[in-house]
């Protein structure tokens, strides 16, 4: 099943791209997508078991079943406001 | 209520604008400004980015939660995205109460959440280089 990944912010900068789909097994879970992550851009994370990780706009745990066609956005830590 | 991540200048009237006015008895708002000292270091300006689409889902969550008290008739916020300079409006929120006290208090408390989980990040640059707030060592 593909999962289309989305960096935003500083992980957006490392990684170089703001998108990037990413074919998975039947069945994965975000900690899955996540270790497809990192194998592909090892510089995305020190600490990828912290990884926030929002699923289809939701925030989710990386036990959370995907399925195909989901958007998985990697959220650094907000600063939003002032 | 008007809930918007927009790249355009904040008006404060358009958004006090927006509120109901059938009931209340006060309005509270705040705005948050770029400052332009952090630490020991001057800001040139703010860039900020933002999760568009879960972003307003996030701000639209928070005025769903705080107008579900008492005494609160209504709730609009606005956060501006993109480059900001030294003293421009980031973020608005106003907000239509019956009494004054509850509306300072959830004023507060719509700001406190909208730092805690609405998806927009501020990268601050100065004259010798620049930080995304918050994020490093992430």
């Amino acid at each position: 099943m593909k999962v289309q990944a989305r960096f935003f912010a500083l992980y957006r900068e490392r990684v170089g791209q703001s998108t990037v789909d990413f074919d998975l097994a039947e069945g994965a879970t975000v900690a899955d997508l996540v270790a497809s992550v990192m194998q592909a851009y090892p510089g995305l994370s020190p600490d990828p078991a912290k990884l926030v990780v929002a699923v289809n706009r939701e925030y989710a745990e990386h036990t959370e079943p995907l399925r195909d066609g989901d958007e998985a956005a990697f959220i650094p830590p907000v600063s939003g406001g002032v | 209520m008007l809930v918007r991540v927009t790249e355009d200048e904040i008006r404060p009237e358009v958004v006090i604008d927006s509120l109901e006015r059938s009931i209340h008895g006060a309005v509270t708002t705040f705005m948050g400004t770029v400052r332009k000292y952090t630490d020991d270091r001057t800001v040139e300006y703010l860039d900020y980015e933002a999760y568009p689409e879960m972003a307003e889902a996030k701000l639209q969550q928070i005025v769903d939660e705080l107008k579900s008290r008492d005494e609160i008739e209504d709730i609009s916020v606005v956060h501006r995205i993109g480059r900001l300079s030294v003293g421009e409006t980031s973020l608005i929120v106003a907000v239509a109460s019956l009494h004054r006290r509850l509306g300072f208090e959830t004023c507060l408390d719509a700001v406190e959440r909208i730092k805690e989980i609405v998806p927009v990040w501020k990268k601050e640059v100065w004259a010798e280089g620049e930080v995304w707030v918050r994020s490093e060592g992430a």
